[in-house]
C-alpha cells in the first residue's frame, strides 16, 4: 500500500468511476429486478436494476446518489458482473467481499443496515461510527492476500478503502443490493442447478 | 445578551491549555476540532473534579444517614442549584430536573405532560428547522394520539417564516423550538415566538441544546415553560441533560419513569409520588455527571457567555467571509448571511463534492468536521440534499482553526477537482 492513504483510497480509476458513472439508469420491472440499497447513517443510496436470461446477467442499470465511494463502487461493480453468469457474480461479490476484509458474518451485519432494519444507532449524528472496527478487520491483510488483485481488474482499485473502516459500509452498498438481487432471481427462476 | 462592548476578547490561547487535546494533540499530533456542535471538549478542571467526587466524596444520593451519603446529596443538589442560576430558573430546587441528555429532557415532557394533556386533534406545533430531539417525540405523539402537528417552514434565507405565525398556532396546545439550529446556526426571534404561543393558550418548550453552551440564556427572558439543555455540549460530561420547567407545570405533571426515588410510597395497589423535582428522577441519578457540570458551568462562568458568544461571532464571520474570499463561487452556505441572530455553526457545500468524501479530506489535515444529515432529517429534505459537511466553533477555537479549515479544503477541491 501507499504510504498516503488518502491517494490510496482516492485512485484515479475510482474518482473516474465518480465522474463518469458507468451502466447509468434504469429498467422496466418486469422483466428486470430492482434492488435498492440505502445508508441511513449518511444517507447513500443505490438502486440495481438486473436483467437475467438463462443464468446470464445481460444487463445492469445502476441509480442512487451518494460519496464517491458508494457511486464508484457501483460503477465498477456494474462493469464487472455485465455479461457474466449469475455463478461468476457471486464469485466476484466474494472476491469483492475478501477485499474489503469482510467474513460472510460481517457481510450479514451490514445488510441489515442497508435494508434500514437495523436496530442500533440508525439515527446516529456519526457519519457511520458504529459497525466495524479496527479489531474485527485485524485481518485485513490476510483476507486480502487470498484475492487475486490482478484477475479483479479494476475492482482492485477499491482495496484502499480497507484502510478507512467506515466507508467499507459505502463500498459494498451496491453489491449487498446485487446478493440480494441474485437471490431474488434464484428464487423467482426455480433454476435446478443453482441450489447448493 | 448584553451590548458587545462589555465584552472582552477570549485569549484562547491560554484556553486551548485547558483541553489536553487541543493542546498537546490527538496521538501528537495537533488537531483543528470543529464538531462542538455535536459535542464539546472537556477542560481538565471538569475531568479533575469528577475524578475528585469518585476518589473521595461518592455515595449513592437520597439514600444514607453517614456524612459520606451526606456530602454527596450537597454535591448532587448544588448541581441543580448551579444549572437552574446558569438558566436564570426562578425556584432551581424544586424546577430543574437532571436527565441522560437533551433528548430525555424533550421525551419527559412529551410522555409526562403531552400523553396525559394531548388528545386526538389537540394541536403540536414544532419548526422546519428542529433536529429529531425536538421532533420525533411530537411525532411519535402524533402516531400514537392523532395529535395534529402543524410545522412553522423556513424560508429561503434560512430564517423561520413568521408571517403565519399568528394562524399556525392559533388553537394550539404545545409550541416547541430549537433556540438555535445545528444545522444552520440560526437563532429563531423565540420571544416572538413565545408571545404567540401564549396569547393562543399553548405552552412552549425551547430545545436549548445548541445555544445555551454558547451564550447567556435565561428562561424569564425567553417566556418558555420548558428549556432542555446537555452537559456534553457546553462543557460538561456527557450521560447529564437539564430540564427546567415553571413548577406549577412540573407539579402538575404524573412521573415518567418509576422506580426508588421518585415516589413516596409504594403499595401494591398504587404508588404516591414524590414531589419535584425527584418525582422524574427515577433510580440513581448521574450525580458524578452532575458534579461534572458544576465544574463545568463554573469554567463558562468564568469566562463570561457574552464573551463566548460575541467570540463564536466573530470567528463565524471571519470564517465566512475567508470561504468566500478563497472558493468564491464554489463554496454554498446554508445559513443566514448575516452575523446577527447566528451561531458559530456552518454548513457548507464545496463544489459538488459529497459531504463524507469532504469530511474524509479533512481528516487527512485532522481537521474535524461532521459529514451526514445531523438528525435532521426534514430539514435535510427542505435543503433538497441528504447530508451537509458543517464546521462548529466553541470557546477553544481561533483563526487558526479556520485557516487549517480551508487549507484542506483548498486540498479536497483540487482532489475531486
Amino acid at each position: 500500500m501507499s504510504t498516503s492513504g488518502l491517494e490510496d483510497l482516492y485512485r484515479e480509476i475510482i474518482l473516474d468511476h465518480y465522474r463518469n458513472p458507468r451502466n447509468r439508469g434504469s429498467m422496466d420491472v418486469p422483466p428486470s429486478q430492482r434492488i435498492e440499497a440505502y445508508n441511513p447513517l449518511c444517507g447513500d443510496e443505490v438502486v440495481v436494476y438486473l436483467l437475467e436470461n438463462n443464468g446470464v446477467l445481460e444487463d445492469i442499470k445502476i441509480e442512487g446518489q451518494g460519496c464517491s465511494i458508494s457511486q464508484s463502487s457501483a460503477s465498477l461493480m456494474s462493469a464487472a458482473v455485465k455479461g457474466k453468469t449469475t455463478e461468476e457474480a457471486r464469485k466476484i461479490i466474494s472476491d469483492f467481499k475478501k477485499l474489503m476484509s469482510i467474513h460472510e458474518s460481517r457481510m450479514e451485519d451490514t445488510k441489515d443496515i442497508d435494508s434500514g432494519n437495523a436496530n442500533n444507532s440508525v439515527d446516529s449524528d456519526d457519519t457511520a461510527a458504529d459497525g466495524i472496527n479496527e479489531n474485527e478487520i485485524g485481518s485485513a491483510d490476510d483476507a486480502q492476500m487470498d484475492v487475486d488483485l490482478d484477475a479483479m481488474g479494476e475492482l482492485a482499485a477499491l482495496q484502499g478503502v480497507v484502510r478507512f473502516p467506515v466507508r467499507i459500509k459505502c463500498a459494498i452498498l451496491a453489491w449487498n443490493a446485487l446478493a440480494e438481487g441474485l437471490d431474488e432471481i434464484e428464487v423467482s427462476a426455480d433454476h435446478p442447478g443453482t441450489s447448493k | 445578551m448584553k451590548d458587545a462592548t462589555t465584552t472582552t476578547q477570549l485569549d484562547v490561547e491560554a484556553i486551548k491549555q485547558d483541553f489536553p487535546l487541543l493542546s498537546k494533540g490527538f496521538h501528537g499530533e495537533s488537531i483543528v476540532y470543529l464538531d462542538s456542535a455535536a459535542s464539546s471538549q472537556r477542560p481538565t478542571c471538569v475531568i479533575d473534579t469528577m475524578s475528585g467526587y469518585y476518589n473521595y466524596s461518592h455515595a449513592n444520593v437520597h439514600r444514607g444517614v453517614y456524612k459520606l451519603a451526606e456530602e454527596a446529596d450537597r454535591l448532587y443538589e448544588n448541581a441543580r442549584m448551579a444549572a437552574g442560576r446558569f438558566i436564570g430558573a426562578p425556584d432551581p430546587a424544586r424546577e430543574i430536573v437532571f436527565t441522560k441528555n437533551a433528548t430525555e429532557a424533550i421525551n419527559l415532557i412529551a410522555y409526562s405532560w403531552g400523553m396525559h394533556r394531548l388528545h386526538e386533534g389537540d394541536v403540536v406545533v414544532v419548526t422546519e428547522i428542529d433536529h429529531h430531539a425536538n421532533l420525533v417525540p411530537w411525532i411519535m405523539l402524533h402516531e400514537a394520539r392523532g395529535v395534529e402537528l402543524r410545522v412553522i417552514p423556513m424560508r429561503d434565507d434560512y430564517l423561520l417564516d413568521l408571517d403565519n405565525l399568528e394562524e399556525t398556532v392559533d388553537g394550539a396546545k404545545l409550541v416547541a423550538c430549537t433556540l438555535m439550529s445545528n444545522v444552520l446556526g440560526t437563532i429563531p426571534p423565540f420571544r416572538k415566538i413565545a408571545d404567540a404561543a401564549h396569547n393562543a393558550g399553548a405552552i412552549v418548550v425551547a430545545d436549548g441544546a445548541q445555544l445555551v453552551p454558547h451564550a447567556h440564556v435565561d428562561v424569564q427572558e425567553l417566556g418558555c415553560d420548558f428549556l432542555a439543555f446537555s452537559g456534553h455540549k457546553m462543557l460538561g460530561p456527557t450521560g447529564i441533560g437539564v430540564l427546567w420547567g415553571k413548577a406549577d407545570l412540573l407539579d402538575s405533571m404524573p412521573p415518567f419513569m418509576g422506580g426508588g426515588g421518585m415516589i413516596l410510597d409504594v403499595k401494591f395497589e398504587g404508588i404516591v409520588p414524590a414531589e419535584i423535582p425527584t418525582r422524574f428522577e427515577a433510580g440513581t441519578p448521574p450525580i458524578a455527571e452532575a458534579v461534572g457540570l458544576t465544574a463545568a458551568i463554573e469554567y463558562l462562568d468564568k469566562i463570561g457567555m457574552d464573551n463566548i458568544i460575541r467570540h463564536d461571532t466573530e470567528l463565524t464571520a471571519y470564517t465566512i467571509e475567508s470561504l468566500k474570499e478563497t472558493f468564491g463561487g464554489d463554496i454554498t452556505i446554508m445559513g443566514p448571511d448575516t452575523t446577527e441572530n447566528r451561531g458559530g455553526v456552518i454548513s457548507l457545500a464545496l463544489k459538488d463534492i459529497h459531504p463524507h468524501d469532504l469530511a474524509q479530506v479533512l481528516d487527512e489535515s485532522n481537521v474535524c468536521i461532521r459529514a451526514g444529515h445531523h438528525c435532521a432529517k426534514p430539514l435535510m429534505r427542505r435543503l433538497g440534499t441528504s447530508a451537509t459537511a458543517r464546521a462548529s466553533f466553541y470557546l477553544y477555537n481561533d483563526t487558526s482553526d479556520t485557516d487549517r479549515l480551508i487549507e484542506a479544503l483548498a486540498k479536497a477541491a483540487s482532489i475531486f477537482g
